[in-house]
C-alpha cells in the first residue's frame, strides 16, 4: 500500500481507510459468492449451507460425493468397474453428454464467429469503408438486443422448413445447428470489438512495405498482419466460446432434448432437483475461468509486446 | 512545362484523366473493404435480423382466422360493426365451422377468438361439433345451442380476429383493447399487467443501474489510482466474475441468500434475527436485484476504470493545491472527467439489465420477474407467439433508444473488452 505523505491532516486519515475499507466491503461482495461455493460442493450433506460439522472442520463433513456425482448422474450402472464403467460414463452420463454438447457447440460457433468477425474487423477499419458506422452499430447490435428477443425470433424463424428438398420437415430448431447459428451470431460482436482495437494499433506501413517487396494481398495477409492481431483473434475467439459456453437461452429456445449443454443443465438442476452437484459442476466451472482468465492476461502482455507498447 | 499548350485534365500514364482513374481506384479499395465485411454482414442478417424482423411482423400480423375461416372472414369484412348480423353472415359461419372441424383448425380459431374476448371457446368447439347437423334458418339455430351468438360482441371480436394485419397485439401488450370498429380503450384496471411490468422492469434496472454505480466507481477509482502492480492483482478480483459462468454466480446467490444459507445462517449467529425470523432475501425482487447487481457490477467498473486511468494524479492535486477542499476538488475537477465513464458503464449495464431473464427467472420468485420473462412464457407455454412478439417489440424498441444514446454518447467504436 501506498505510504501516506507525512502532511496528511487526521481527517484525511480517516478517509482514506474508511474509502478503503468501503471499496474492501465492494470487493468482498463480488468475489465472496464466487469462492463460497467451492468448500460447500465439497458437502457431504444434500445441503446448499454450511453443516456444524464443516465449520468445525470435521473431515467427516466433507466428501466428493457430489463430484462423484457428475459421472454417477445418468449412468446405467454407476456401479459397474473398469472399462464398463468408463464407457458407460462416457455415453450415458448427463453432465459428460452436456460438456461434449457444450463443446461441439461452442467449437462451431467460435469457428463462424472468428471467421467471420476478423475479416469484418480488418474491413471495418479500413479508413475507406463505406457505411462504416452505421454497419459497424449494426453487427455489435446482437449484443445488446435482450437474448429473448433474439432467441425467440429464430425459434420462430428456425421453426420453418429450411430444406423443401429433403423429404420430412428440416426446421433447425430443435437442432444443433440453429444453437449454432445463434451462438456465432452472439459471439460476432466480441471478435468485432476486440479485433478492431488490437487493429488500431497497427502500423499500415507495414503492409505497404510488404507489398513494396512483392508480396500478394495474401501472403501480406497470413505473414505480416495474421501474426500481430493473432492475439486480438484468440481473444476474440475466446470471448466468442465463453459466450456459446455460457448462453443459455437460445439453447433453452432452440435445443433439441438431446442437444442440453452444461448452463442448460444447470438451469434444469436449478429449477427442478437443486443438489450440491450443481456447486461441484459450478466449482469446476470456475476453475476453468480461472485459467482462462490467466490465458487472456498472457495473451494481452503478449499483444502489447508486439506492439512495443511497455506492458502494463 | 514544356508543353504549355495542353489545357485539358491532368491525364494518368495510360490517357485516363487522373480524376478519374483516382475514384476508379478509391471504388476498388472501398469495393475490397466492403467485400470483407460482406460474408459477417450476410450472416448477422439472415440468421439475426431477419429473424427478428420476422418476429415483429408476426406481432402485427394473424392469418389463424383469416386461413381457417375464409367464408365468415369475408363477410366479416363487409359488416360495418353495429347493426345486428343477418343470415347470410350465420350460414357462412356454419359453413367454416363444418369445414374447420374437418381440418382439426378449430380449436386454434376457438383459442385466437378467445384471446378478444374471453370465455368463447368453448362456445366454438361445442357449435362445431354439431355444426354439420343444422338446417337454416341458421341464426336461430346457432342461437339454439348457444344464445351468444346473438351477442354483438362475439361477432366484434370476431371481427377483430378475422383482420389478418392489426394492432390488436400491440394493443395487449399496452394494456389496451382494439374494438372492431378500429378504436382503442384501455382495459379494466384488474386485467392490467404490461404496462406495470414495463415500469417494474425498467425500474429495476434503473435501481441495478445506479447500485451497480454506487459500488463501482470507488472501486474504479481505487484500481485507477494504485500502482500498476497492486491493481492488477486487485483486477483478478472483478475479472474473475466477469468471467465465471451466469448460472454459476446465480447458484452462488441462491447459495448465500436462501432462508438457511449462509448469510441469513451469520445473521443468526450474529444475533441480527432469530431462527424464527430468517429474512426472505430470494425468490422476490429483492434476490433479483441483488443477483443482478453482482453479475453486472463487471461492466460498469471497466468502462469507469477506462476512462479514470486517462484523467491524470496532478488535476487533483493541482486543483488541492490552489486552496480547493477534498470535496471540491473531487466534484469540480475530477467527477466531471468521469461522466464519459459514467455514461457509458450507466447505458452498457442499463441496456443489458433492461431484458435478463435467467436470474430473474431463477431467483425472481413472483415478484420479480421482469418483461423478458413474460415473452418466453407466451412463447413457450401460452403459445400466443403474436403476444410475445409485440411485447418483445416494445422491449426491443426501448433498447435500441439506449443503444441509439448509446453511440451517440459514447460511440460503438469506444466499446472495450476485459
Amino acid at each position: 500500500m501506498a505510504k501516506l505523505p507525512p502532511y496528511t491532516t487526521t481527517g484525511q486519515k480517516i478517509w482514506h481507510y474508511t474509502f478503503r475499507f468501503l471499496t474492501g466491503l465492494v470487493f468482498l461482495f463480488l468475489i465472496t459468492p464466487i469462492l463460497i461455493i467451492i468448500p460447500l460442493s465439497f458437502n457431504h450433506e444434500p445441503y446448499f449451507t454450511f453443516t456444524s460439522g464443516m465449520l468445525h472442520l470435521d473431515p467427516e463433513a466433507y466428501s466428493l460425493r457430489w463430484y462423484r456425482d457428475i459421472f454417477a448422474n445418468g449412468m446405467v450402472n454407476p456401479d459397474a468397474t473398469g472399462a464398463e464403467w468408463w464407457s458407460d460414463m462416457w455415453n450415458n452420463a448427463q453432465w459428460i453428454r452436456a460438456t461434449k454438447n457444450s463443446f461441439i457447440i461452442g467449437f462451431w460457433a467460435t469457428l463462424l464467429a472468428t471467421g467471420f468477425g476478423t475479416l469484418a474487423a480488418i474491413g471495418l477499419s479500413r479508413s475507406e469503408m463505406p457505411f462504416k458506422g452505421a454497419i459497424m452499430s449494426l453487427l455489435i447490435s446482437p449484443m445488446i438486443v435482450p437474448l429473448v428477443v433474439t432467441a425467440a425470433g429464430m425459434f420462430y424463424f428456425y421453426s420453418n422448413d429450411f430444406n423443401p428438398f429433403v423429404e420430412g420437415k428440416q426446421a433447425l430448431a430443435g437442432s444443433k445447428l440453429g444453437v449454432i447459428l445463434a451462438h456465432a451470431a452472439l459471439g460476432t460482436p466480441f471478435v468485432i470489438i476486440t479485433v478492431t482495437s488490437t487493429l488500431v494499433g497497427f502500423d499500415k506501413s507495414l503492409t505497404r512495405a510488404s507489398a513494396n517487396m512483392g508480396a500478394g494481398p495474401l501472403r501480406t495477409f497470413f505473414k505480416v498482419q495474421m501474426p500481430l492481431i493473432l492475439p486480438g483473434v484468440i481473444s476474440g475467439g475466446l470471448f466468442a466460446f465463453i459466450t456459446s459456453f455460457d448462453e443459455v437461452v437460445a439453447v433453452l429456445f432452440l435445443a433439441g432434448p438431446e442437444d442440453k449443454t452444461i448452463p442448460r443443465q444447470m438451469w434444469s438442476g436449478i429449477r427442478e432437483q437443486i443438489s450440491p452437484t450443481i456447486l461441484a459442476v459450478a466449482t469446476i466451472l470456475v476453475a476453468i475461468s480461472i485459467v482462462l482468465l490467466a490465458t487472456l492476461e498472457m495473451l494481452r502482455r503478449r499483444s502489447e509486446r508486439l506492439r512495443g507498447l511497455s506492458p502494463s | 512545362m514544356s508543353d504549355d499548350t495542353h489545357t485539358g485534365p491532368v491525364l494518368a500514364a495510360d490517357g485516363t484523366p487522373l480524376k478519374k482513374k483516382l475514384a476508379q481506384a478509391l471504388f476498388v479499395s472501398r469495393a475490397r473493404a466492403f467485400a470483407l465485411v460482406a460474408p459477417l454482414l450476410l450472416f448477422i442478417v439472415i440468421s439475426f435480423m431477419v429473424p427478428i424482423i420476422s418476429l415483429m411482423i408476426q406481432g402485427v400480423k394473424n392469418d389463424t382466422f383469416s386461413r381457417n375461416m375464409p367464408l365468415t372472414t369475408a363477410v366479416l369484412a363487409d359488416w360495418d360493426t353495429t347493426t345486428p348480423p343477418d343470415e347470410s353472415m350465420y350460414a357462412a359461419l356454419v359453413g367454416d365451422l363444418i369445414q374447420a372441424r374437418k381440418d382439426k383448425t378449430i380449436g386454434q380459431v376457438a383459442t385466437r377468438v378467445n384471446r378478444e374476448l374471453s370465455g368463447t371457446r368453448s362456445m366454438f368447439t361445442k357449435t362445431a361439433r354439431k355444426a354439420a347437423k343444422l338446417s337454416p334458418p341458421y341464426a336461430a339455430a346457432l342461437q339454439d345451442i348457444d344464445e351468444d351468438w346473438g351477442d354483438m360482441a362475439v361477432w366484434q371480436a370476431m371481427k377483430v380476429a378475422s383482420l389478418k394485419y392489426s394492432p390488436a397485439f400491440y394493443a395487449a401488450a399496452l394494456d389496451m383493447e382494439y374494438k372492431a370498429d378500429g378504436s382503442f380503450e384501455r382495459l379494466p384496471e384488474r386485467d392490467r399487467i404490461y404496462v406495470y411490468l414495463f415500469i417494474k422492469t425498467i425500474l429495476i434496472a434503473a435501481t441495478v443501474t445506479l447500485a451497480t454505480l454506487v459500488l463501482g466507481y470507488p472501486v474504479a477509482w481505487l484500481l485507477a489510482s494504485l500502482p500498476a502492480r497492486q491493481s492488477n492483482l486487485l483486477m483478478i478480483l472483478v475479472l474473475l466474475p466477469f468471467w465465471t459462468s451466469l448460472l454459476v454466480r446465480t447458484t452462488a446467490w441462491i447459495a448465500m441468500l436462501q432462508a438457511h444459507g449462509v448469510l441469513n445462517n451469520l445473521f443468526v449467529w450474529i444475533g441480527l434475527t432469530d431462527d424464527d425470523h430468517r429474512f426472505s432475501l430470494i425468490y422476490n425482487m429483492t434476490g433479483t436485484i441483488i443477483a443482478m447487481t453482482h453479475i453486472l457490477l463487471p461492466f460498469m467498473i471497466l468502462p469507469l476504470y477506462s476512462v479514470m486511468k486517462g484523467i491524470p494524479p496532478s488535476y487533483l492535486r493541482a486543483a488541492k493545491s490552489l486552496g480547493a477542499t477534498n470535496w471540491t476538488a473531487f466534484w469540480r475537477v475530477y467527477f466531471p472527467g468521469t461522466i464519459p465513464g459514467i455514461g457509458a458503464g450507466g447505458l452498457l449495464v442499463f441496456i443489458l439489465a433492461i431484458g435478463y431473464y435467467i436470474t430473474p427467472a431463477l431467483v425472481g420468485g413472483q415478484d420479480g420477474q421482469m418483461i423478458s420473462n413474460f415473452i418466453a412464457y407466451h412463447m413457450q407455454k401460452s403459445l400466443n407467439w403474436s403476444l410475445a412478439a409485440a411485447l418483445g417489440g416494445i422491449l426491443l424498441m426501448i433498447v435500441l433508444i439506449f443503444y441509439w444514446l448509446y453511440d451517440k454518447i459514447v460511440g460503438i467504436d469506444n466499446m472495450k473488452m476485459g
